[in-house]
């Protein structure tokens, strides 16, 4: 993989506010449920506050967090509706939990207005998405990917959020648990995007003895909602500590003092916000290399989908076909450039997706080879056998 | 405001964003009195509001912990901040469409399940800030900006609805009635449960206006004529019951 480690960017850089702690669970293996997965990821990085609703196909990581944060000392609270559920969550931040909701589309459509008003409070939160096949009620119990442009675009206005695309049950609980800590260090909201297939999948696990979560850092007196700082995340305060904290979701100066006819404090605020995702996005984005040296076929791929595409590019390998794999473990903010360089050296990008193409377009935008989208949208995962065949069409 | 208030009040906001007559600048005045006969500490309120004019009245001005949150949720922001750190004394101050049409379900909610917030809703009986509209608390025939020929429909009737989902205390009374509001939240916030005041607040340059009140003064004193405390309300003949609002409290069976 010589020549592709300089633009990796996959080791979170140590930084005031880590810290190394015993996992909740005893280290060892454990056969989990992918939607379990995200429970125990969430405890273990400290998570002592969950609302939701009940949703197919999320539901189960309510149903688990319920029983175990009466075993670790959690508040979990079954709220009137999804709406209710990512405030109260909001509400719980800003009094010092590190908290999370989890949903599936309908639930998360109904969430976009409060998501926007964490990325503009910067309320550090999670929200789980396990995707089904939309739009509208769909298929409750089905697949899909179709949620991630939502999670990039869904609320008003502009601003930037962290989202994830867990590919295994490992990583249902490693992204989790490194979805809390992303929330923290940048004071954003952070959307995992799990898939029907992976929230009900079965399969082992391995839990370390230790994880390294990243604790709120606390300046008294500073301005919440502004800093000096080179990577322009103020501190973050809580209720209750004496700051007589301004939050509010209208336009504000550093202090929370409303700014509702102020270009300065407007231009600035929203400046900020997307600037503190978009300039640290090196730190961020994490993705997987596989045979990407000689590829002259590259499938960019992310999800559960990219189970199927690493099969796909072992089969084909083993024919002699020059196909790599650039995994996406980070879907927001967009590997550009590593799309860019995937694209500068391949002659054609391959994007199987279970939608109707979201991400095939978002790599149009930085490369010049031929992308070609695979979309299906029929509630089903994309079996192998139909990506060798594209690609072998390809080659 | 009265000088020996200043002190619940951040020193950098010098005015109040309320109109001329407003009954807020009023309710705003009471509810710190309230606190200051409790002696609270600011250090341990915090301050939920939604969205409107009555939002307003926390956020920025109160010196403590303010929660100024989107339209309609925040009994939900408060339930998060509440349930997760239950030293905070968490009063919600709030508009009746913020509270009761958009926030309805999260009010009947909140009074379900006996979260411990003191809410008070400011009911001006309109959209005071978007420009006068009707809302579900605006009396059958009433004008307004989206019922130029009168309102058909009938307002809620907010205290038999929070009483009826569970709250433990439940008090009506208007800004013109100070000495009995200011007990009244003196004693939602010693509750420890689910409390709601609605609190009758005239808006006269929404609602006053379209509806023969020629000045804030007229409409004040109307508002004073109009509500009658539940036990001389009782000592009413039917017929002179049909305009007036009854104000006291309505407490539920475990106050």
């Amino acid at each position: 993989m010589a020549g592709w480690s300089s633009i990796k960017g996959n080791e979170l850089v140590e930084s005031m506010g880590m810290r190394e702690i015993a996992s909740t669970l005893r280290p060892g293996a454990y056969y989990f449920s992918g939607n379990e997965g995200v429970a125990e990821g969430a405890i273990a990085a400290g998570c002592r506050y969950y609302a939701g609703y009940p949703i197919t196909p999320s539901s189960e990581i309510m149903e688990h967090i319920s029983v175990r944060f009466h075993e670790v000392g959690g508040v979990f609270m079954q709220m009137e509706d999804e709406i209710a559920s990512i405030c109260s969550v909001i509400g719980a931040v800003w009094a010092g939990a590190k908290a999370m909701t989890a949903t599936s589309g309908p639930g998360f459509s109904l969430m976009q207005e409060a998501i926007g008003y964490a990325a503009f409070t910067e309320t550090p939160l999670v929200v789980v998405d396990i995707q089904r096949a939309g739009p509208s009620s769909g298929q409750a119990t089905r697949v899909g990917s179709g949620d991630l442009m939502q999670a990039k675009w869904g609320s008003h206005g502009d601003y930037q959020v962290i989202a994830l695309c867990p590919w295994s049950v490992q990583e249902m609980y490693d992204q989790t648990a490194a979805a809390f800590n992303l929330a923290e260090q940048f004071r954003v909201p952070v959307f995992l995007m799990g898939e029907e297939t992976v929230g009900h999948l079965r399969e082992r696990i391995e839990v370390g003895a230790t994880l390294t979560i990243y604790d709120r850092i606390k300046q008294p007196g500073a301005a919440p909602f502004g800093t000096e700082g080179d990577d322009c995340v103020p501190s973050m305060p809580s209720f209750g500590e004496g700051e007589r904290l301004l939050v509010t979701g209208s336009s504000h100066n550093e202090f929370g003092i409303r700014k509702t006819d102020d270009p300065v404090a407007q231009a600035n605020l929203v400046k900020r916000i997307n600037k503190k995702i978009l300039e640290n996005r090196e730190e961020i984005i994490q993705t997987e290399f596989y045979y990407l040296d000689d590829a002259e076929a590259v499938i960019v791929s992310y999800g559960f989908t990219a189970r199927g595409s690493l099969f796909a590019v072992n089969q084909l390998r083993e024919e002699g076909k020059r196909v790599g794999l650039l995994r996406l473990k980070t879907i927001w903010p967009f590997a550009d450039r590593i799309c860019q360089e995937v694209g500068s050296r391949a002659k054609a990008i391959f994007v199987p997706e279970m939608n109707s193409g979201q991400i095939s377009g978002e790599i149009r935008k930085y490369v010049t080879c031929d992308v070609v989208a695979y979309s299906q949208t029929d509630g089903e995962v994309i079996h192998p056998n139909r990506i060798i065949e594209k690609v072998r069409s390809l080659l | 405001m009265a000088r020996d208030l200043e002190a619940y009040l951040r020193p950098e906001v010098t005015s109040t964003p309320f109109c001329p007559g407003c009954g807020h600048g009023i309710l705003m005045n009471l509810i710190l009195r309230a606190i200051d006969e409790l002696k609270l500490n600011m250090e341990e309120m915090l301050f939920v509001s939604g969205i409107g004019c009555a939002a307003w009245i926390p956020s920025p001005h109160f010196n403590a912990d303010t929660l100024h949150t989107l339209h309609g949720r925040a009994i939900a922001f408060a339930t998060g901040a509440k349930m997760f750190n239950p030293k905070l004394n968490v009063m919600v101050i709030s508009g009746d469409g913020d509270l009761a049409s958009i926030g309805g379900n999260h009010l009947i909610h909140g009074a379900r399940r006996n979260t411990d917030l003191t809410v008070l809703c400011a009911n001006n009986m309109i959209y005071g800030m978007t420009g006068g509209q009707v809302a579900s608390t605006s009396p059958v025939g009433s004008f307004t900006s989206t019922t130029v020929e009168g309102n058909i429909y009938r307002p809620f009737d907010l205290c038999k609805l929070v009483l009826a989902a569970g709250a433990l205390y439940v008090a009506r009374y208007a800004v013109t009635q100070p000495r009995l509001l200011i007990d009244a939240i003196k004693k939602a916030l010693g509750i420890k449960g689910f409390a709601f005041i609605e609190v009758l607040s005239p808006c006269p340059t929404q609602f006053g206006r379209r509806n023969q009140y020629d000045t804030p003064a007229e409409m004040l004193k109307r508002l004073k004529e109009v509500c009658v405390l539940e036990e001389d309300a009782k000592m009413l003949p039917s017929e002179e019951l049909g305009e007036r609002i009854i104000t006291g409290e309505f407490t539920g069976g475990g106050a």
